[in-house]
């Protein structure tokens, strides 16, 4: 059953039958006592009475069988309550009419109970031995049970008449309690897919508002989501559009003018234009496989250093270009990290780039893989102009671009580099170098497996570590 | 006509400086907005090319602050977004029209000279004063029903002085006009055009108003 109305009902309906279950076993047990107790206490009080009558009156006995003057006066309780009059020697003296042929009870004074032609009765006896009699009154047990089942009927009989009005009424006030929930459920299915208002909070009772602030919250973060991909999206639509008009009215300038330096160099435009637009597209490729790569190739185990050399030959034309080298700088031996190596190498090309075009030509880019807490990280310097303050805080949002960017630079670096990060699990900094020159990060690489005893000796032994030199790709 | 490209894309730049000047267009670009602003405030252009998204701030601002401060100088955005918002919402921060990119060289010089003309407050392209008549678009000049081959430059000097026809156009103006930054002004560029067009068109056409500049003559109206 999940429906909050339907167990809320169903609970509290048992819980009322349960209560009120209780009330009647608690009423049928007390009044069960007191009737006891007052019929009891009648029989004591008849059967002195009738004692102290025969006091007073002496001894005028009717035979048995016959009306005795006692019994005469005929008393409320008479059809039920019984009595003998005995000689102490065991002779019947007189009785009520309906009274059993066989004695109540014996000589005993007091209550007693004795089952005669398969009936029980309850009686009390008190002996007079100054006038050699004893009197027993009694009545039939059964007398009492029907007495106590009337007294419970009669409460009973109105709780289950009750019962489904009551049961009506738990049904009204669960459904009306439940009606703000409804109310929200109707507000937000009349909805259409864009409209991402909040919902009100005013009014909410106190027990639906944690949940309407919460989807509140939730809806802000989605109408930012919403905002942040409409603006990449104008962003991109700028960017690969600009590149195109560029070419385009190269093009057109190519084929008007009749200047041959001047359709050279529109040509050249061009060129560079559809290189530009090449590289955007392919940066916008890889942010986009980045956003939806997640965990669908798994990590590999692999050594930082090997990426640096992958991600470092694909840009061997840029270094000869640009004449700046990649040099890399990796402990030996080089520990194994569990990564996706192909999200990283992204990430390190991208980086390795960034630096390329801003280095001086003649100068190196250093690739230096270290350790540190226990994790790998990479990390890539330049000799560059380094960036200002304001350009370290938006260096890594999507088409920034720096004052050194160049005109390569789409805006799109850094932004697939800490895309990718967020996905690894690693971290990104960035910052400007005491001597100059920006340092680039990334850190937070677990070792893949834990380390061997080899490899543990290794590490306990106060050497300084040796450094593998190399210039890669060029 | 002299026209200032605000637009980052130095491929684009080049393009289109070099295009409006095949039509007939003198271009000056600059791709920041803080150059935009300083551009327009020290020298006189009759459109601007504005492109929306520059690396420190976007064209609409500049546009904003323009119209804000009243200068009415005609402008003509850049939009890669084919959105309808968009280009709403430059039209009404006042610009004087809008291409989306990528574009055709041919009708950005268009629209360009339909906003000028607008703003010069002339209903058709071609602009006549006395039996001269200029056609903008064609780069085209006829004396009567004659055809005159003119220059580029000599074309923009005649063009400048029919559009404010009957005032005196001040020499540095048609310097201004003629000559972009990079280009190197000889002292007296503006009176060998003069020269050349008073010899095309007739002694009479352009009288010189001695220390101050130079105007259409009265007597060509006829």
């Amino acid at each position: 059953m999940n429906s909050i109305r339907a167990r809320l009902i169903v609970a509290l309906i048992a819980a009322v039958g349960a209560v009120w279950g209780a009330g009647v076993l608690w009423s049928y047990h007390s009044t069960q006592i007191q009737i006891e107790k007052v019929l009891d206490s009648r029989l004591m009080e008849s059967a002195r009475m009738v004692s102290s009558m025969m006091a007073e009156r002496g001894t005028t006995f009717a035979p048995p069988g016959g009306q005795s003057p006692i019994f005469q006066d005929g008393q409320g309780y008479s059809r039920q309550l019984t009595c003998q009059i005995w000689t102490l020697e065991g002779t019947l003296v007189s009785s009520s009419d309906n009274a059993p042929p066989q004695a109540l009870a014996g000589n005993m004074e007091g209550f007693s109970e004795r089952e005669i032609d398969g009936e029980l009765w309850r009686s009390y006896t008190i002996v007079n031995p100054d006038l050699g009699i004893r009197v027993s009154v009694g009545d039939k047990v059964d007398f009492r049970t029907d007495l106590i089942a009337d007294v419970i009927k009669g409460l009973l009989l109105p709780l289950l008449l009750m019962m489904p009005v009551i049961g009506g009424l738990i049904w009204w006030f669960v459904s009306k309690g439940l009606m703000p929930l409804n109310k929200m459920a109707d507000a937000l299915s009349g909805r259409d897919a864009s409209n991402l208002q909040p919902l009100p909070a005013t009014g909410v009772p106190a027990e639906l508002a944690p949940p309407v602030t919460a989807l509140n919250a939730l809806l802000e973060r989605v109408e930012q989501a919403r905002g942040r991909e409409r603006s990449f999206t104008a962003y991109a639509a700028h960017e690969l559009k600009t590149p195109l008009a560029g070419v385009k009215t190269q093009a057109q300038i190519a084929l008007a003018s009749g200047d041959e330096q001047i359709r050279e160099k529109a040509l050249a435009q061009i060129l560079r234009g559809v290189d530009r637009t090449d590289h955007l597209v392919r940066q916008l490729l890889d942010l986009a496989r980045i956003d939806t790569a997640g965990a669908d190739t798994g990590p590999t185990a692999i050594r930082l250093s090997e990426l640096i050399i992958e991600a470092a030959d694909d840009l061997a034309f840029m270094q000869t270009q640009r004449g700046v080298r990649v040099v890399l700088e990796a402990p030996e031996p080089e520990p194994l990290v569990s990564t996706n190596s192909e999200l990283l190498r992204l990430a390190l090309r991208n980086i390795i780039e960034n630096a390329l075009a801003v280095s001086p030509r003649g100068h190196a880019v250093s690739a230096i893989v270290g350790e540190k807490d226990g994790q790998a990280y990479v990390s890539v310097t330049d000799d560059g102009p380094g960036m200002s303050a304001q350009e370290l805080s938006s260096a890594t949002a999507r088409f920034y671009r720096g004052k050194n960017s160049g005109e390569r630079g789409s805006g799109l670096g850094l932004s697939i580099v800490e895309a990718a990060m967020a996905t690894l699990g690693g971290t990104l900094s960035i910052g400007n170098r005491p001597q100059g020159g920006l340092e680039v990060r990334l850190a937070g690489f677990r070792k893949a497996g834990g380390p061997g005893p080899e490899a543990k000796a290794l590490a306990d032994e106060p050497v300084a570590p040796t450094a593998q030199l190399a210039a890669i790709g060029s | 006509m002299r026209i200032l490209i605000v637009e980052d894309d130095s491929i684009l730049q080049d393009g289109i400086s070099v295009g409006l000047g095949m039509a007939g267009f003198t271009a000056d670009a600059v791709s920041t907005v803080e150059d935009g602003r300083l551009a327009t405030c020290s020298t006189f252009y009759d459109a601007v090319v504005l492109d929306l998204m520059l690396p420190d701030g976007s064209g609409l601002d500049l546009l904003r602050e323009w119209r804000k401060s009243g200068k009415t100088l005609p402008v003509l955005l850049l939009t890669a977004r084919d959105q309808v918002a968009q280009r709403i919402a430059g039209l009404d921060a006042g610009a004087d029209d809008y291409v989306g990119k990528p574009f055709d060289l041919d009708e950005l010089a268009a629209r360009l000279r339909a906003i000028i003309r607008r703003a010069e407050g002339r209903g058709s392209g071609e602009i006549v004063w006395g039996d001269l008549a200029l056609d903008p678009a064609r780069m085209r000049v006829f004396k009567g029903d004659e055809e005159v081959e003119l220059t580029r430059r000599e074309f923009g000097v005649l063009r400048l002085l029919m559009s404010r026809a009957g005032a005196i156009v001040e020499k540095s103006t048609l310097e201004d006009a003629l000559y972009g930054w990079q280009e190197e002004v000889e002292s007296n560029a503006v009176e060998v055009h003069v020269h050349h067009l008073r010899h095309k068109l007739g002694r009479q056409t352009i009288e010189t108003v001695r220390g101050v500049g130079y105007r259409l003559a009265q007597r060509a109206v006829q």
